[in-house]
C-alpha cells in the first residue's frame, strides 16, 4: 500500500514536469538561466549516489584501500571513462569488487 | 468518425516513422531496463511494484536514484521530493518542445507529456528541427510509445533474470547500483562547469552524509548545480 503511494507520488510529480508547459506553453520557453541552472542537476545528483555507494557502501565511510569497494568504483570509473558504457562500467565494477575481495 | 480519425493517425506515416527513429536508441535503453529490473528486487521492491514503476513513472533516472535511495532508507515522502528535482529539467524538454503540440488533443497532450524522457525529447527536437521536415507529432508519438514499451518489457526481463540469482549480496550486485551512476555520470564531464559540479556534489556527499531524513541528496544536488551554473555562467563571460 505504501509502496503503492511511493510509486503514484513519484509519477504524479513526473507528469507535472512534464505536462505543466506542454498544457501551459504555447510560444513561450523557460528562462535561459532557469534552463541552463536545470542542466547541471543530472550530473549533481548522479554523483551523490556513486559517491556514497562506492566510498560508504554500509552507510559508514571507508576511505582506505581495504575496502573491496574502493576498487570496484575505480575499475568502474576507468571503464566509464575510456567506454562511456554503462553496461560495460556495471561488470568492470563487479569485476573490480570480486577481485578486491579475493585479494584482499 | 472520431475512431476512424484516430484509427488514421494511428496508422498514419509519421506515426511509424517515428518507431523507426526509436529502434536505434532501445540498444541503448534496453540495457537500463534490465539492471532496472535487476536492481529492484536487491533494494526490497517486489517484482510488481519494479515493474509498476517502469510502467508508470517512467522516468529511467530518477527510477535508479528512488533505488538508491530505498537501499539507504529514505523517507517515501524525500524520495518523491527527489524525483520532482531530479525531473526538474523536463520543464526545461516540455518547454522547448510544447509548440510542436499545439494542435495535439488534450488527451493526445497527456499522452507525449507522459512519454516525454531524456532519449524521446533528443531524437523528436532534432527530427522537428531538421530544415525540411514536417513536424508531425504523430512521429513523436510512435516514437515515444515505442521506447515505452521496450522500457517495460526490459524491466520484466530484467526481474527474471534476477530470480534466477540467490544472493545478490553475496555476488556483490549491491555495487551494481554505485557502478551504473558511475557510468551515468563519468562520460558527461566534458567541461569544466560539469567537473566542478561534480566534485562540490561528491564533497557535499561525503561531509554531509548521515543528514536526516537524506537531506543531504537535496542539498548536494542543489548546492553543487549552483556552482556548476555559476561556473558555466562566469566562463561564458570571461
Amino acid at each position: 500500500m505504501a509502496l503503492a503511494l511511493l510509486i503514484l507520488g513519484m509519477a504524479a510529480v513526473t507528469f507535472l514536469t512534464r505536462g505543466l508547459p506542454i498544457a501551459i506553453l504555447s510560444r513561450r520557453t523557460l528562462p535561459a538561466g532557469l534552463g541552463r541552472w536545470l542542466r547541471h542537476i543530472p550530473v549533481a545528483v548522479f554523483t551523490v549516489i556513486a559517491v556514497q555507494g562506492t566510498l560508504a557502501p554500509t552507510g559508514e565511510f571507508h576511505l582506505s584501500l581495504g575496502s573491496p569497494y574502493i576498487w570496484g568504483g575505480i575499475a568502474a570509473v576507468v571503464v566509464a571513462w575510456r567506454t562511456g558504457n554503462v553496461f560495460l562500467t556495471i561488470l568492470a565494477g563487479l569485476a573490480g569488487l570480486w577481485l578486491g575481495r579475493g585479494c584482499l | 468518425m472520431a475512431q476512424e480519425r484516430a484509427q488514421a493517425a494511428w496508422q498514419s506515416a509519421p506515426f511509424w516513422s517515428g518507431v523507426r527513429a526509436a529502434l536505434p536508441l532501445l540498444l541503448g535503453i534496453t540495457p537500463y531496463g534490465l539492471a532496472f529490473g535487476l536492481l529492484g528486487p536487491t533494494v526490497g521492491l517486489s517484482a510488481a511494484g519494479t515493474v509498476a514503476m517502469s510502467a508508470i513513472v517512467f522516468a529511467g533516472s530518477s527510477q535508479f536514484v528512488a533505488l538508491g535511495l530505498l537501499q539507504s532508507g529514505t523517507s517515501y515522502l524525500l524520495i518523491v521530493l527527489s524525483t520532482l528535482v531530479v525531473n526538474l529539467r523536463h520543464l526545461l524538454y516540455a518547454g522547448s518542445i510544447a509548440p510542436y503540440f499545439r494542435r495535439l488533443s488534450p488527451p493526445r497532450k497527456a499522452l507525449a507529456s507522459f512519454l516525454l524522457a531524456d532519449e524521446t525529447y533528443a531524437v523528436a527536437i532534432a527530427h522537428f528541427r531538421r530544415p525540411g521536415a514536417s513536424p508531425a507529432p504523430e512521429f513523436y508519438l510512435g516514437l515515444g510509445l515505442t521506447v515505452y514499451l521496450d522500457w517495460v518489457l526490459s524491466t520484466a526481463a530484467g526481474l527474471a533474470v534476477g530470480g534466477l540469482v540467490p544472493d545478490p549480496t553475496a555476488l556483490g550486485l549491491d555495487f551494481a547500483l554505485p557502478a551504473t551512476f558511475i557510468g551515468l555520470v563519468v562520460p558527461q564531464l566534458r567541461d569544466r562547469a560539469a567537473w566542478a559540479t561534480c566534485a562540490v556534489s561528491a564533497a557535499i556527499a561525503i561531509l554531509a552524509r548521515g543528514l536526516p531524513g537524506r537531506l543531504d541528496i537535496l542539498l548536494a544536488t542543489l548546492v553543487a548545480a549552483t556552482v556548476g551554473w555559476g561556473v558555466e555562467t562566469w566562463r561564458s563571460r570571461s
